[in-house]
């Protein structure tokens, strides 16, 4: 359901590096309004043919009839809140040892949607226990890891919120952040451990059920669509950020003067 | 005396002379442990089977309660300021407040555990678990409250902010440490607590320079 | 914004509240770091460019006395010199800045006046050639106040170095620098 996928760490650097030519907020903002369409099309189309796919081609599974539908709104939500926090992690670290301008506003940008995310896959892990388990909430492991993690991110968001100065909190919020990447795959490891200890008979805990082709091709669209979401919704919040600071500089500016 | 001893002693003196010291947190965690039997009933068999978790969720909870004044006071009256120009690195100086926190928390919290066990009628076996469960395990609560700590030194009223940054990253040590009383009771084995070691050696040896890295930030202001 | 204090020079920091004067000082301190610029320190042939490093050199008198409500003057002090490495006594210094019958007061209880005055202590304690001052004769008597120019010249007389931040006038000879007027 939710083993990270694996270049996700190496995807978010990727990503940065590209950005880095990009170090110029202008320049940035140039740039991002021009592929904005474009990448907003996309996931339009994407998740119009993965919905329309997954909802009306793709065969009900003879064990979970129509619930397994779930499981394409809900495993690349799992994926995005780890990606999510992949990109974070890189943005604080880039922000901390190279001071990059954009670094913070990426950060602080991806810390919403990533709980966003995990929030989407802890409500839909739970629509689809209530069939499955006959429970809305299962302590299973991998719905245990997404709450921690949700509370993670609201922590970090907490932070960014409680210290004024903008550049102060970016550079706290980057040491939880790397705090947090450390820490992320031992609670994942720990509360996989603590579920064996405590479950041992929990349904589908070795690894969910295979995926069938059938499922493979819309599951595939389907991550792709949320993925591009996220990348247009991210720009969309890193623009915002760079405006919301330009506006209280010009503010600190009048305040100055007058 | 060598400056870092220095910092240690004045931590622990101020512990005990303003926060109540050692006796504030043992109080605080017994109280929170004591009202668990008032939700849950006075079922003994039950309270047996859950004494490890709600002890350790207690002295988690224990932990946190004097970690937001740990930089923040020194920050407010100027203490920190005469402390970063000592001849001592920030990184030292955090470990000292983190050693001084574990002290006046972490350690008499182990202390007093076998009562509180007696309390929720842990089986003959757990204690040991219990006590050492506890020795090895709380010094990474102290670890990462210090990190928790530094971050929110400038925040005022920082302590909720706190308890929400803190507590999801030190779940692996609730996890480990209450399965370690629970490995013991059943007789399945140590694995816990190479774990809970791990974790909290892991904790102890990175959290000085995350520490030190977020007083330097918040120095710089 | 260009300048230098050599051995057995005040530079007067001078300007309006708000002007950046303690910003200042916390820049030389190391505490603040610097986003442009340079803070070089020679001591003896060896140039410091390490902030850190540099802080091993200043003795901070800051606007916050830094002292424990909880603890004695006396306590604080040698909590002061011992995190200082220094081998200055204790008592002696006390009694330097006239607060020998409040050694055993808890800092809660000293006055404003005393807490400086314990404040002095601390910097003639630490034995740091540098020393960086935000207002030092601020909420003194003219007792303290003479205290702390006297202090100042001593320290100047050995070959230290002073920067202070002031409106005030101390009333000691050397360099000026006025901040924020343009």
């Amino acid at each position: 359901m939710s083993a990270p996928p694996p270049c996700a760490y190496i995807t978010a650097m990727a990503v940065f590096s590209t950005l880095t030519a990009y170090a110029n907020p202008k320049r940035f903002l140039d740039l991002s309004r021009r592929i904005q369409p474009w990448l907003g099309g996309a996931t339009a189309l994407l998740l119009a043919v993965g919905f329309y796919w997954s909802l009306f081609i793709s065969p009900a599974d003879y064990q979970q009839g129509q619930s397994v539908k779930i499981m394409f709104v809900h495993v690349p939500a799992a994926w995005l809140s780890m990606f999510a926090y992949a990109c974070l992690a890189g943005a604080s670290i880039t922000g901390l040892v190279w001071k990059h301008p954009l670094a913070d506003q990426a950060a602080k940008a991806a810390a919403p949607l990533g709980a966003a995310f995990t929030f989407l896959a802890l409500l839909t892990g739970s629509l689809w226990g209530k069939p499955m388990w006959g429970t809305y909430w299962e302590w299973d492991a991998r719905l245990t890891s997404e709450l921690i993690m949700l509370f993670v991110y609201l922590g970090y968001i907490a932070l960014w919120d409680a210290i004024e100065d903008p550049n102060r909190a970016a550079r706290a919020a980057a040491v939880l952040a790397i705090v947090g990447a450390v820490n992320l795959p031992i609670i994942h490891f720990s509360v996989d451990w603590w579920n064996t200890l405590h479950q041992p008979s929990s349904i589908l805990r070795s690894g969910g059920p295979s995926i069938d082709s059938s499922f493979l091709w819309p599951l595939a669209i389907m991550a792709l669509g949320y993925q591009l979401l996220f990348f247009w919704l991210w720009l969309l919040r890193i623009r915002t950020e760079i405006l919301k600071r330009r506006a209280r500089t010009l503010m600190l500016m009048r305040g100055a003067q007058l | 005396m060598s400056p870092m001893r220095a910092v240690l002693r004045r931590d622990i003196a101020l512990a005990f002379r303003s926060g109540g010291g050692a006796f504030l947190a043992t109080a605080f965690f017994a109280t929170v442990a004591a009202l668990v039997p008032l939700g849950v009933g006075a079922d003994l068999p039950l309270l047996g089977r859950i004494a490890g978790g709600v002890l350790w969720v207690a002295a988690a909870l224990s932990a946190l309660l004097s970690l937001d004044r740990l930089f923040q006071a020194d920050f407010e009256d100027g203490s920190l300021d005469i402390i970063a120009l000592a001849p001592l690195s920030l990184e030292a100086t955090v470990t000292a407040k983190m050693l001084a926190h574990w002290i006046t928390t972490g350690l008499p919290l182990t202390l007093v555990s076998p009562v509180l066990g007696l309390l929720f009628n842990l089986p003959v076996e757990g204690y040991g678990a219990l006590v050492l469960s506890l020795a090895i395990g709380t010094p990474a609560l102290s670890a990462i409250g210090t990190i928790g700590a530094a971050l929110t030194l400038s925040v005022r009223r920082g302590g909720l902010i706190l308890a929400l940054i803190v507590l999801p990253l030190i779940t692996p040590a609730i996890i480990f440490g209450s399965g370690a009383v629970l490995a013991a009771v059943q007789d399945t084995g140590t694995a816990a607590f190479l774990f809970l070691g791990a974790f909290s050696l892991g904790a102890v040896a990175l959290s000085p320079f995350a520490a030190a890295a977020a007083v330097r930030l918040n120095l710089a202001g | 914004m260009d300048f230098r204090v050599a051995r057995g020079e005040v530079l007067s920091l001078e300007g309006p509240n708000g002007a950046g004067k303690t910003s200042m000082l916390r820049l030389v301190a190391g505490l603040l770091p610097l986003t442009f610029g340079r803070v070089s320190f020679r001591h003896g042939a060896a140039e410091i460019s390490d902030p850190e490093e540099r802080g091993r050199f200043i003795g901070w008198f800051g606007h916050a006395d830094g002292l424990k409500a909880q603890m004695t003057a006396a306590e604080n002090l040698s909590f002061a010199a011992s995190l200082y490495a220094s081998d200055g006594d204790v008592a002696q210094t006390l009694a330097r800045v006239s607060l020998t019958r409040a050694a055993h007061l808890p800092g809660q209880y000293l006055s404003a006046g005393q807490r400086r005055r314990l404040g002095l202590a601390r910097l003639i304690l630490s034995k740091r050639p540098l020393w960086l001052m935000d207002e030092p004769i601020a909420a003194l008597d003219s007792a303290g106040r003479q205290l702390a120019i006297e202090l100042i010249r001593a320290h100047m007389a050995a070959g230290g170095m002073v920067i202070a931040a002031t409106h005030d006038d101390i009333g000691i000879p050397g360099p000026r620098l006025t901040m924020g007027a343009s």
